[in-house]
């Protein structure tokens, strides 16, 4: 019943967002890793459909660009190294090194190095993305995941599934300045803009937990209900900010919705439903557009952030798990010829 | 690790029984400097470094741990000098009864490893430690095995009284009791991590014993919802002539009920096991299984109730009609499956088989999430003070992540870990129950199993 009245209110939406929109949003392409399928969707903003599937290394995962936007840098976690491919004519660029099972990547603010977690050793590696060779190895806690850089460049943070910390690095240094205990099994860390607070989601333990960069404190927890799911349910994974630091987006996991946080109060203050198990979450540049990557349903929730509704769900491979948007707007339509 | 690590245990079982009238008690066994030592040193050396380099947030303050090194001293260098006195050391206790006398299995590929469940727990305390160092905590594992439950029952004593607080029992039923009892009113808690015996949850609860292992009815019922999702109604029951297997065929007749499944005839399967090895034997049981399940009345499937798995992979692809088979052979409900990948486990599994040289086993799987609860109360509260970790372990903010997908959490009533049960055959898994739309008012793990307005424990009722 609840399924089919979101799906007709999810249908009326696009409709209304749609001629809502007026001129709409420059087309940007948004990249889309699909960890069971071996390749990334590219899906055109505008249109909002696939209009280009690129195959990949075994089990894509994290997914970033290169600063200029001209490369799209993924983790194929089962290959153990990262791939580059072109943000244009979509080719293989190169291999990156990486340690064993990487799958969280992060670039420094000036565009090089890039820093990636390897699951399965317990390090980050640091790896300059021009020259292709690895810098150093960073040791963390057990199961390095979730993967935030300080705005300005100087502080990186890493968090560790299974020692439940968030590790403050200095990237000048690569030095260990502290250990932060959050709640079971976190996921993500997120810097707001500003560089005033960095989130850390607890899929697990259910939470997410804002901490001050400055002090390295825990200073909020936030914590979600939703009525009729049950709190096992929602476990929190992506968070990004809107463009003034006003509001965050945390994906809730198996919850099926992404939870609008109003991040100067905490205050959660609704849930759009999305499709399931809705992991990372990417916005297009003009921070117009949300992306939710839904690895059960196999698709992803397009989410119009003006008025906070999702306005289409789009197909993707099997398993979508990473998204990032191009930096610039798409020249003209791609042909759609897949793979 | 895993070599030099059993030469310990035999070379101790060689000094002990030199010295003394009682050659079976292995004495304790310190894995502190054992685990320590990464199998990658470049890991470890790197690990220690970054400890070291750490300051290390208490409680809310941050409390600066000395100075600043480089990138990676060597391992053994680097716990530094100063730092080593406030470190706080939990020793725990792994209690292991050996049954020379148990039947091997039917299949060479199911010979259990020797250190079933031990190397759950050695995990465990590596986990427990990584994240320990951060927090000056040290988990320390000891040993004591023999044959003899009685022995085990007075060391354990023994090392209680001498300050440890936590074991973790691959023990029978009985001397599962037996120990909860003789440890009563010391400051101590159990972790019954082989046992599955309802009883022992039950009406021969302890308050001191709580258990990661899931039990028989947990265990019914995650296959009874999977096989009423599947609409596969009406149950055979094959049935082992041990008690153990009695005490399952009642929670699978309980489980039917339950969910409105129907068991339409039960046969006792009387079976002489005589030897496992041999060059021939398929021959006969061909004949025999066909034979044995003729005439059965209309039915779905047949649930093979074989607890000591002594028949039960006989009759897949042999029964008379062609009827899928589940319960204790063909597609069968466990705490852990080696092939399991979901929800991170495939890092797990990784972890496991460095450090143990082989798959994990749900005894391992069991004595991990032992070692593991004790490890995360020890996070959680900054401390290693046994009544506190014990209270806290017990209280609803107690909350364990054990690659399931969920939180675990240990029932109030009678101190059981519930955990989501896995369905698998021997390749992979299935399915993994509860199944969707089995509904409960505070949590679904609670479908599985003996719930509480349901228990007759009284021992956690205070």
């Amino acid at each position: 019943m609840t399924l089919l009245k979101s799906t007709a209110a999810i249908a009326v939406l696009s409709v209304t967002c749609l001629l809502a929109a007026g001129p709409a949003t420059a087309g940007y392409k948004v990249f889309v890793s699909n960890e069971k399928e071996n390749t990334i969707s590219v899906i055109d903003s505008e249109k909002l459909e696939v209009v280009h599937t690129i195959k990949t290394g075994n089990r894509p995962r994290g997914i970033i660009l290169s600063k200029d936007g001209k490369w799209v840098i993924v983790c194929t976690s089962d290959d153990n190294r990262m791939q580059v491919y072109d943000t244009e004519t979509y080719k293989l660029v190169k291999d990156l090194p990486s340690g064993p099972d990487p799958e969280l990547p992060i670039l420094h603010t000036s565009g090089n190095p890039l820093y990636v977690s390897n699951e399965d050793d317990n390090l980050v590696t640091v790896v300059d993305i021009q020259k292709g060779t690895i810098i150093t190895d960073i040791p963390v806690g057990v199961e390095p995941e979730g993967m935030g850089m300080s705005p300005d460049g100087k502080l990186l943070v890493n968090t560790s599934e299974t020692t439940n910390m968030a590790h403050f690095i200095t990237t000048d240094g690569f030095k260990n300045v502290e250990n932060i205990l959050v709640d079971n099994r976190p996921r993500v860390a997120e810097f707001k803009s500003d560089g005033s607070e960095v989130w850390v989601s607890a899929e697990i333990g259910g939470t997410v937990s804002v901490i001050d960069p400055a002090q390295k404190k825990v200073t909020h927890k936030i914590t979600f209900e939703i009525q009729g799911i049950t709190k096992d349910a929602i476990q929190p994974v992506g968070v990004r900010f809107n463009q003034d630091n006003s509001k965050a987006f945390v994906a809730l996991g198996p919850a099926n919705r992404v939870a609008v946080v109003d991040a100067k109060t905490y205050k959660v203050e609704k849930y759009i439903l999305v499709g399931q198990r809705v992991w990372n979450l990417g916005f297009t540049p003009d921070f117009k557009l949300l992306f939710t990557t839904n690895g059960t349903s196999n698709d992803v929730t397009v989410i119009d952030v003006a008025s906070e509704k999702p306005i289409k769900s789009i197909k993707t491979g099997r398993y979508p798990w990473g998204v990032v948007s191009g930096i610039t707007p798409t020249k003209a339509a791609d042909s759609g010829d897949a793979k | 690790m895993a070599i030099s690590l059993r030469y310990k245990v035999t070379k101790w079982k060689r000094l002990v029984s030199q010295a003394s009238p009682l050659p079976v008690l292995v004495d304790s066994v310190k894995f502190v400097s054992v685990c320590s030592v990464r199998e990658r040193k470049f890991r470890s050396a790197a690990a220690a470094a970054l400890i070291a380099g750490a300051s290390v947030l208490v409680a809310g303050g941050s409390v600066q741990a000395g100075a600043p090194p480089g990138l990676a001293p060597p391992a053994e260098t680097a716990p530094a000098a100063g730092e080593v006195s406030d470190v706080q050391t939990l020793p725990i206790l792994m209690v292991r009864q050996l049954r020379p006398a148990r039947l091997p299995p039917l299949s060479l590929l199911d010979l259990p490893p020797k250190d079933e469940g031990l190397a759950g727990a050695r995990l465990a305390v590596e986990d427990n430690n990584t994240t320990g160092r951060f927090l000056k905590q040290n988990f320390a594992l000891e040993l004591i095995e023999s044959e003899d439950p009685a022995e085990l029952i007075a060391e354990t004593k023994k090392r209680v009284e001498g300050g440890i607080g936590f074991i973790v029992t691959d023990l029978d039923a009985k001397p599962t009791i037996e120990l909860a009892d003789a440890l009563k009113g010391l400051d101590a808690v159990i972790f019954n991590a082989s046992a599955p015996d309802e009883n022992i949850r039950e009406e021969d609860c302890r308050a001191n014993l709580k258990h990661t292992a899931p039990s028989r009815t947990m265990l019914a019922d995650a296959l009874a919802q999977y096989l009423a999702w599947k609409r596969w109604g009406n149950w055979v029951l094959i049935i082992g002539p041990s008690p153990e297997d009695k005490g399952l065929a009642e929670a699978y007749r309980r489980a039917a009920q339950r969910f409105g499944m129907k068991v339409v005839e039960e046969r006792e399967f009387k079976y002489d096991p005589g030897s496992r090895r041999s060059d021939g034997g398929f021959e006969q049981i061909q004949q025999q299984i066909p034979t044995f399940t003729q005439k059965l009345p209309p039915h779905d499937v047949l649930i093979v109730v074989d607890e000591g798995e002594l028949f039960g992979d006989y009759f897949p692809y042999r029964t008379w009609d062609a009827k899928p088979v589940a319960g204790t052979a063909g597609l069968y409900p466990t705490s852990w499956h080696p092939a399991i990948e979901l929800w991170g486990g495939t890092q797990f599994q990784n972890r496991f088989k460095r450090l143990a040289g082989r798959n994990m086993t749900p005894l391992d799987y069991n004595a991990w999430m032992a070692v593991r609860s004790i490890g995360e109360a020890a996070t959680r509260k900054q401390s290693v003070e046994r009544k506190t970790l014990i209270d806290y372990m017990l209280s609803p903010d107690f909350e364990l992540a054990a690659f399931k997908g969920r939180k675990l959490t240990y029932r109030s009533w009678n101190g059981q870990l519930r955990q989501p049960v896995v369905l698998a055959t021997g390749k992979m898994h299935v399915t993994v129950s509860p199944q969707p739309g089995f509904l409960h008012q505070f949590t679904e793990l609670d479908t599985l199993g003996i719930d509480k307005p349901e228990t007759k424990c009284r021992a956690y009722q205070k």
